[in-house]
């Protein structure tokens, strides 16, 4: 017996899961940038095994720069959620204060190398001291971009481009700046304890 | 009567219908700086190619002093100028140059940025039913930091103390050091920028081909139902993005030690008897950092072309891929194991044999995923219909030198052996075959299987086969004998051999050799011949020339910005119903729904019906379970 069955629409075909593609690919970036830190730790890790290593005091302005990452990190956060809370009043001057703090850890870090300076420890030398240059510097590097994508958004900002249905840049630029300072964390802790 | 559950037709807004209409710029915005993922496709393939001829003419240039030492080579004085000796030989220095670039050249230039940057390019979006890449912007930025790498490397040959001379992976101490080696002054700096820029130019395009394939698959597009060239792509680009960035560090640091006199990788060096104030550095470590993206990039380099032939083999062969998920599997097993074999290219470095045993136990297990993969590409073949097309040939011939070549690295993959074997002519048969000639055996056949794709119109099949016996047997014919002059114990990398009478029982096979190389060469002018000549004078190709199921053959004969006129095609069904049982035609393309197809659903797919929008006409389906 032939069976007939009647069929009408059920169901469209399933749209793939999907995010946004620009921040998608912001991630995938930090990913990258994440494998490069690694590997110089790691690099770090297996020539500080193999002996004849100088010991150095991390700058004391090392902390006062943590603090005033996180600090920033914080404020960041808070400009994003107003942002998203169409809380358009607050979200420059945090912005800003946040831009401020970039900037101040970027000079932090600067006189910190003084400090290191002073304290005979110097990029050429014994790799112990080059790799310190080279780690806190290729960071904050990486930090001035990301200083320059804030101001990028701080200039939207004040154009009245970012209003809680448009916060996919200023996202991307959040994730980006707790990246940095997430990764200078990590930095900082793994210089205290593999010295 | 079946039940069933009816949901609202909500049609869908379409957010790029700004892109239907045809784009018609000037020519610097459609030539030149073009965010269309098919002519960054095609700059790709352009520049790749140009960059494969000038890598293979330095091979035969090293290859006429290796097979005959004694000829004079003045008649190449226009060329080379100041690398000939007065004597008409090259020089030694230049010799280790053309060593240096050929192996840069060939590895980055051609088969990472020609192989990924064309295909993956080109592909993705075409095959997930994509309109364009991600970021078309960023797509462009690749290309053309690509470029910049390019000129730059390019510039690099013709300075006066000449190219990096360090070998392809630039070994510090002597690629530190400008006294070392006149080829480690200026032209190891260009190589530096060089790479630096094309790294960024890999990272560019590997987030980008990632984004794609996970966030822009067009409706129904499955990762259970995306063609193996997509999964090769986008683990390639995995493989990418981890591994590159460490190659940054390696040169970061290598940059550090050259330029600003630090000591990472430099110690205890004496130069004319005084000793260099660098202390404390690691070679050693240099080559912990290098091979760590070293390795990975072989599977950089291979899995596009996997991919390709996977495609290519299963559209040939008129036949379902045999095993899709061990296909998949394998390649991401292979992928995961690519970062944990690194120290095998290492073994003599002095490194503790129990770790080395460990690195050896590692590097074997790979056999098994390639295993699976040689052995699903001969079962599809098997008792198909097989089309012998040129790309087709070109496909099975990378099967041939997969197997061929992955059999040696059993051997070398092994410590104990490796340290007879290493840096051998037999490591330069092993590596040439499974991964420089199986990967451009890979590219080859992608560009016959999608020219028709690329440019609308037909490449010559004659041609085609002239090109691939002469290129495969000359393959065999070049890179067979070296496995024999290894054993021997030839070190690789050597000027010449005069001096040893002991390697003097193996100048005739030298000669094959060369005289192979420069044949296989010519091969590849028939290929260019053919390739420039039926851009403009090819037949027309039809729309679906292979009978082809995947989406790109679902465009018109020359897709335009936007890639389909209308609206992207939904897909239903995986991409490899080729011969069903029941069906009219012997494939069915992505794009057929089940309801479609009554005549050849399994009875799982009649299922699958239901999922299907029909556009309210009901669609009378006959259940073969009762009859």
């Amino acid at each position: 017996m032939e069976k007939i069955v009647d069929l009408r629409i059920v169901e469209e075909p399933k749209r793939p899961i999907a995010m946004h593609p620009k921040k998608f690919g912001m991630w995938l970036f930090l990913a990258s940038v994440a494998m490069l830190f690694m590997s110089l730790t790691s690099a770090y890790i297996v020539r500080q095994a193999e002996g004849n290593w100088v010991y150095f005091e991390l700058p004391t302005l090392f902390y006062v720069t943590s603090v005033v990452i996180v600090v920033s990190s914080i404020t960041l956060q808070l400009a994003f959620s107003a942002a998203r809370k169409d809380r358009l009043a607050a979200v420059k001057p945090l912005l800003l204060v946040t831009t401020v703090l970039g900037l101040f850890f970027l000079v932090g870090q600067f006189y910190g190398w003084k400090q290191l300076v002073a304290n005979s420890i110097y990029l050429v030398g014994n790799p112990s001291g080059s790799f310190l240059y080279v780690l806190t510097g290729l960071h904050a590097l990486h930090v001035v971009s990301a200083v320059v994508f804030l101001l990028i958004v701080c200039l939207a900002a004040y154009r009245g481009k970012i209003t809680s249905t448009n916060t996919a840049q200023m996202e991307m630029c959040t994730t980006y700046w707790h990246f940095l300072g997430g990764l200078w964390l990590y930095l900082f802790i793994f210089l205290l304890l593999y010295r | 009567m079946a039940t069933i559950d009816i949901h609202p037709h909500t049609s869908v807004e379409h957010h790029d219908e700004h892109e239907h209409h045809e784009h018609h710029g000037n020519f610097w915005t459609n030539y030149i700086f073009s965010e269309d993922h098919k002519v960054i496709a095609k700059q790709f393939l352009i520049t790749g190619m140009a960059w494969a001829l000038i890598g293979g003419i330095l091979s035969v240039l090293f290859r006429l002093q290796l097979g005959f030492p004694d000829a004079n080579l003045s008649w190449l004085k226009p060329i080379l100028g100041g690398w000939l000796t007065p004597e008409g030989k090259i020089d030694a220095e230049f010799y280790l140059a053309l060593v240096t670039m050929h192996g840069t050249i060939m590895v980055f230039f051609v088969l990472t940025a020609g192989l990924s940057g064309t295909f993956s390019n080109f592909l993705i979006p075409l095959q997930v039913g994509a309109r364009d890449m991600a970021s078309g912007f960023m797509n462009m930025l690749s290309y053309w930091f690509f470029f910049l790498s390019s000129v730059i490397m390019f510039i690099s040959l013709f300075i006066s103390t000449g190219p990096a001379a360090g070998g392809w992976v630039i070994y510090p101490p002597l690629s530190a050091l400008p006294q070392a080696i006149s080829g480690s002054g200026l032209g190891m700096t260009l190589w530096l920028v060089a790479m630096a820029l094309f790294i960024v130019s890999s990272l560019l395009g590997s987030i980008n081909y990632i984004t794609t394939v996970i966030n822009m698959r067009t409706t129904g597009m499955s990762f259970t139902k995306l063609p193996l060239t997509i999964w090769a792509f986008f683990l390639t680009a995995v493989i990418g993005i981890l591994s590159f960035p460490v190659l940054f560090a390696a040169a970061l640091l290598l940059i550090f030690d050259r330029s600003f006199g630090t000591s990472f990788y430099l110690s205890d060096i004496y130069i004319g008897g005084e000793a260099l104030p660098n202390q404390g550095g690691s070679p050693i470590l240099f080559q912990h950092l290098f091979w760590f993206l070293g390795h990975p990039e072989v599977y950089i380099v291979l899995l596009p072309a996997l991919g390709i032939t996977s495609e290519i083999i299963a559209t040939n062969s008129r036949k379902p891929i045999f095993g899709y998920k061990a296909m998949v599997g394998s390649m991401l097993f292979i992928a995961i194991l690519s970062f944990v074999v690194w120290a095998h290219h290492m073994f003599v470095t002095g490194m503790n044999p129990f770790l080395g045993s460990i690195f050896t136990l590692l590097t074997l297990i790979i056999a098994v995923p390639s295993a699976v993969k040689i052995f699903n590409y001969v079962t599809t073949m098997w008792k198909g219909n097989i089309r012998f097309t040129p790309a087709m040939l070109f496909s099975i011939g990378l099967v041939s030198f997969f197997l061929t070549g992955g059999i040696t690295g059993i051997f070398l993959g092994n410590s104990a052996i490796d340290i007879q074997l290493h840096d051998t002519y037999f490591v330069v048969a092993h590596f040439h075959i499974v991964m420089g000639s199986a990967s451009f055996f890979g590219m080859v056949a992608g560009i016959y299987h999608w020219f028709p794709k690329m440019f609308g119109r037909m490449m010559n099949d004659k041609l085609g086969y002239l090109h691939f016996w002469v290129t495969f047997v000359g393959v065999y014919l070049v890179f067979f004998p070296m496995h024999y002059i290894g054993i021997a114990g030839f070190p690789r990398r050597y000027y010449s051999w005069t001096n040893f009478d002991t390697f003097s029982g193996f100048a005739d096979l030298n000669h094959l050799i060369t005289v192979a190389a420069i044949v296989t060469l010519a091969a590849q002018f028939v290929f260019l011949f053919n390739f420039i000549y039926s851009i403009f004078r090819g037949k027309l190709a039809p729309a679906n020339p292979w009978e082809s199921n995947t989406l790109e053959w679902t465009t018109p004969r020359v897709p335009q910005h936007g890639n389909w006129p209308g609206e992207i095609p939904t897909v239903y069904r995986w991409p490899y119903d080729y011969s069903k049982p029941g069906a009219k035609e012997d494939y069915i393309p992505q794009h057929i729904p089940f309801s479609e197809t009554p005549e050849s659903n399994l009875p799982s797919e009649n299922e699958l019906i239901k999922l299907e929008s029909n556009n309210g006409s009901p669609i009378v389906v006959e259940d073969k379970k009762h009859h």
